[in-house]
C-alpha cells in the first residue's frame, strides 16, 4: 500500500509519491479495462470505470487499518486495487475466469476478497451500505478496533438504505464509515438534477455523525480528511465524508456522455488528481519528469500484463456452476438437465 | 411432559442459542424493551443485555442488511421482521444479497443469519399484515426456509438454524403463538430437512406445512371417522426441501393433495402438486389437488379472512369427493 517514499522540503516525510503511484496504477488499470474489451469480447459486460475519482480511492485507503473492512459499489475497481488487490486477478475476475477473485463468478460489480477486508461490491445502488453497520456491531461485539467503510456514488444518495444506515451508526455509536465519491453523475443525471441541496455531508450532520466533503482534486488533503474521520470512527464517532471529483467518461463501456456539455467535461477533465500531484511532485521537487515517466511506463507494463492474463486465463468448468449456491458441506441444487432425465427415464 | 407454548419453544430456542454462542445476537423492532410484538423476545434483554437484544429503528431493510454485514464479519444474528407482509421493505438486502454473497464471491464466505418472521392470517390483521409470503423466499435460490408448525418444531427448527451455514428465513404462523404442546425437549429431534409423517394412512396423502398442518390433522380425524385414512406429511422445511418423503408416500398411496395458506398462483402448492405429478405421475390415481389460499387479498373482516385460506372443512370435502 503507500508508504512514505520521498522527504518534504521542510524534512517530513512525503506520502505524495506513494500516492501518486497508487492514483497512476489505478488508472492505467482502469484504461485496460477499456482495452479488455476490445480485445476480449464481451465476458463482464458491465463496466464502470472510475477515471477522475482516484483520489478519493487512494485517500481513504490510505486512512485505514488491515483489519479494516469496507463495501464498494459498482464503480469501486480503483478502491479495491488502492486496498492492496492484485490487478491480475481482478481482470480475471472482470473477465469472468476461474482464477479471478471469485471464481469468474462475480465480475467487476460483485468482487469482494474477504482477506483485504473487502466484503463486496454491489451492482445495487446502496446495496452495500448496511453491511458496514453489521461489520461496525461486529467489530464492537468482537471488539477488534475495526472501522468499517462502505464507499457509494453520489447516486445512492437517493436511496433510503443510506439514511437508515446513517441514523443505526450514529445511534449506536458504531466505528463506520459512509465515504460518498460524488463524481457528479448518477448514470446520465447530473447531482444538482437530483437533489435540491447539493451539501451532500449537511444530512449526514442531521442524524449526528460527522460530516465533511473534501474536494477531491488534491490527494493529500483528501488523505488528511480521511485519517482523521477514520480515527474518529475507530474511537465510536461515525462519520460521513464526501470527496467532490468529476467522472471524465461515461457511466459505463458505451456510453458516450451525450447528456453532458462538451465544455463542462473539458473543465471536469482539468481537475485531474492524477495531473494534480504529478505537478505537485515536481513542483516541490519530490520528484522529476525522468523519474514519473519511468514510473508510469513501469506500471503500464504491469498493467499491460493483466490483459494478457486475463485473456490466457480458463473460464470456470461448467460443473462450478452449481457451487456455492449453499455451503460445500450441504447438496448442491439439482441441475434442470438430471432431473429430465429421472423424470423420463420412468417405466 | 411439560407443556409449553410455540412462542416459549421459540423463546426458549433463543435463549438457549444465547446462553451457548455469544456470537449470536437479536436485531430487530420492539425486540429488547417491548419483548417483541408478539412477545417472543420477552425479558431477553434482561438476560443478555442492550448490546445482544438490539433494539431498531423502523427500517426493515437496514435491519436485514446490517445482519448480513454482522454474519460476514463473525456474528450469528438473528433479525426479526415484525411481519413477514414487510418483506417487500427488506427484500433487496434478503434476496440480492444475503442470498448471492456467497456464490456471487466464489464461495469465499456465507452469510450465516436467520431471519425470524411471522405470517398468515387469523388475528383479522388486513391485506399488510396476514400474508403468506413464502413462496417470495422458496423461489430465491440461496435462502434456506423453515416454517415450523408445532412447537417441539418451534424449537428444534430454530436452534438448528441458528447452526447453518447458509441465510435462512424462519417464518413463525401468528396463529400459533399460543398454542401449547406437550414436548419434551430433551428427545432427539428429527433431523433439519426432513419432512415429519405426522399421521399414516392408506387413502390420500396431504402435504401441507405451518398451521394448515394443524387443519389437515383435523381433517384426517374426520375422514377416519367415515372409514377414509389420509397420511399427512408436514414439510417443516421448504428449503431444503423433503420430497424423497413425499415421494414415497405418495407412490404407496397414490393420491395426493398440497395444502397451502399462500395465494394458489405460482405457490408452494403448486410448486409441489408440478414435482409430484412429474415424478409420481405412474402411480397416481387422481390429478394432484392444490388447496391453497386465493388469489385476492386478505381482509379484515374476520368472515372474508377465513373464507381466503383452506381451512379444515375444505380439505376434508375435497378429499371425500377424491376417494367418491
Amino acid at each position: 500500500m503507500n508508504k512514505p517514499m520521498a522527504v518534504n522540503a521542510d524534512g517530513t516525510n512525503s506520502d505524495l509519491l506513494g500516492f501518486y503511484r497508487a492514483m497512476r496504477r489505478v488508472r492505467t488499470f482502469e484504461e485496460r479495462v477499456g482495452e479488455l474489451f476490445v480485445r476480449g469480447g464481451t465476458a463482464g459486460s458491465m463496466l464502470h470505470l472510475s477515471i477522475g475519482e482516484e483520489s478519493a480511492a487512494v485517500g481513504v485507503t490510505a486512512a485505514m487499518k488491515p483489519q479494516d473492512t469496507f463495501t464498494t459499489h459498482h464503480r469501486g475497481h480503483g478502491i479495491f486495487l488502492a486496498r492492496g488487490a492484485d490487478p491480475k486477478r481482478m481482470m480475471a475476475e472482470i473477465a469472468g475466469k476461474e482464477s479471478g477473485y471469485c471464481r469468474g463468478k462475480g465480475g467487476s460489480m460483485h468482487i469482494a476478497d474477504m482477506g483485504l477486508g473487502h466484503l463486496g461490491a454491489n451492482a445495487i445502488v446502496g446495496g452495500g451500505i448496511p453491511t458496514v453497520v453489521g461489520a461496525g456491531l461486529s467489530a464492537r461485539h468482537k471488539k477488534n478496533g475495526a472501522v468499517s467503510v462502505a464507499f457509494f456514488g453520489d447516486g445512492a444518495m437517493g436511496q433510503g438504505i443510506l439514511y437508515e444506515s446513517m441514523n443505526m451508526a450514529a445511534l449506536w455509536r458504531l466505528p463506520v464509515m459512509f465515504v460518498c465519491i460524488n463524481n457528479q453523475y448518477g448514470m446520465g443525471t447530473r447531482i444538482d438534477q437530483a437533489t435540491a441541496n447539493t451539501a451532500l455531508h449537511e444530512r449526514a450532520l442531521a442524524f449526528g455523525l460527522n460530516g465533511e466533503s473534501v474536494d477531491g482534486l488534491d490527494v493529500e488533503e483528501v488523505a488528511e480528511v480521511a485519517l482523521r474521520m477514520v480515527d474518529e470512527a475507530r474511537a465510536g464517532r461515525p462519520g460521513f465524508l464526501a470527496v467532490s471529483c468529476y467522472r471524465f467518461y461515461g457511466h459505463a463501456r458505451k456510453d458516450k456522455s451525450p447528456y453532458r456539455d462538451p465544455a463542462e467535461e473539458e473543465a471536469g477533465r482539468k481537475r485531474d488528481p492524477v495531473a494534480f500531484a504529478r505537478a505537485r511532485l515536481i513542483e516541490r521537487g519530490l520528484a522529476g519528469e525522468p523519474m514519473l515517466d519511468m514510473l508510469d511506463a513501469e506500471i503500464g507494463a504491469e498493467m499491460d500484463a493483466t490483459i494478457d492474463f486475463a485473456l490466457s486465463e480458463s473460464e470456470p468448468p461448467l460443473s462450478s456452476m452449481f457451487r456455492d449456491v449453499y455451503d460445500p458441506s450441504e447438496t448442491e441444487p439439482e441441475p434442470v438437465r438430471t432431473r429430465i432425465e429421472r423424470v423420463l427415464a420412468r417405466d | 411432559m411439560p407443556e409449553m407454548t410455540y412462542r416459549d419453544a421459540l423463546r426458549k430456542a433463543l435463549s438457549d442459542a444465547m446462553a451457548e454462542d455469544p456470537d449470536v445476537i437479536i436485531l430487530g423492532e420492539e425486540v429488547g424493551r417491548y419483548g417483541g410484538a408478539y412477545g417472543v423476545t420477552k425479558d431477553l434483554i434482561k438476560d443478555f443485555g442492550p448490546g445482544r437484544v438490539i433494539d431498531t429503528p423502523i427500517s426493515e431493510p437496514a435491519i436485514v442488511g446490517a445482519a448480513v454485514g454482522a454474519a460476514m464479519t463473525g456474528l450469528r444474528p438473528v433479525a426479526e421482521l415484525m411481519y413477514v407482509d414487510f418483506l417487500g421493505m427488506a427484500m433487496d438486502q434478503l434476496a440480492n444479497q444475503a442470498a448471492k454473497i456467497r456464490y456471487m464471491f466464489g464461495g469465499q464466505i456465507g452469510v450465516p443469519m436467520v431471519l425470524r418472521t411471522q405470517g398468515g392470517t387469523g388475528r383479522s390483521a388486513g391485506a399488510q399484515h396476514s400474508q403468506s409470503l413464502e413462496a417470495f423466499v422458496m423461489h430465491t435460490p440461496g435462502l434456506r426456509l423453515a416454517m415450523p408448525a408445532t412447537v417441539a418444531d418451534a424449537y428444534h427448527l430454530l436452534r438448528q438454524a441458528l447452526k447453518k451455514p447458509d441465510p435462512v428465513v424462519f417464518i413463525e404462523h401468528k396463529a400459533l403463538y399460543a398454542m401449547k404442546e406437550d414436548v419434551d425437549l430433551g428427545a432427539e429431534p428429527l433431523p433439519w430437512g426432513k419432512a415429519a409423517v405426522r399421521r399414516e394412512g392408506r387413502d390420500i396423502v396431504v402435504v401441507t406445512y405451518s398451521r394448515q398442518l394443524h387443519y389437515a390433522m383435523q381433517a384426517a380425524t374426520s375422514l377416519s371417522q367415515q372409514g377414509i385414512e389420509a397420511t399427512v406429511i408436514d414439510l417443516r422445511t421448504l428449503n431444503p426441501l423433503d420430497f424423497d418423503t413425499v415421494r414415497e408416500h405418495v407412490e404407496r398411496v397414490g393420491r395426493a393433495m398440497v395444502v397451502s395458506e399462500g395465494p394458489l398462483t405460482s405457490g408452494v402448492a403448486s410448486e409441489l402438486a408440478a414435482r409430484i405429478s412429474e415424478e409420481c405421475f405412474d402411480f397416481l390415481e387422481d390429478p394432484v389437488v392444490r388447496i391453497a389460499g386465493e388469489d385476492i387479498p386478505i381482509s379484515v373482516s374476520t368472515a372474508l379472512e377465513r373464507g381466503s385460506v383452506p381451512g379444515p372443512e375444505l380439505i376434508a370435502e375435497t378429499a371425500e369427493r377424491m376417494l367418491a
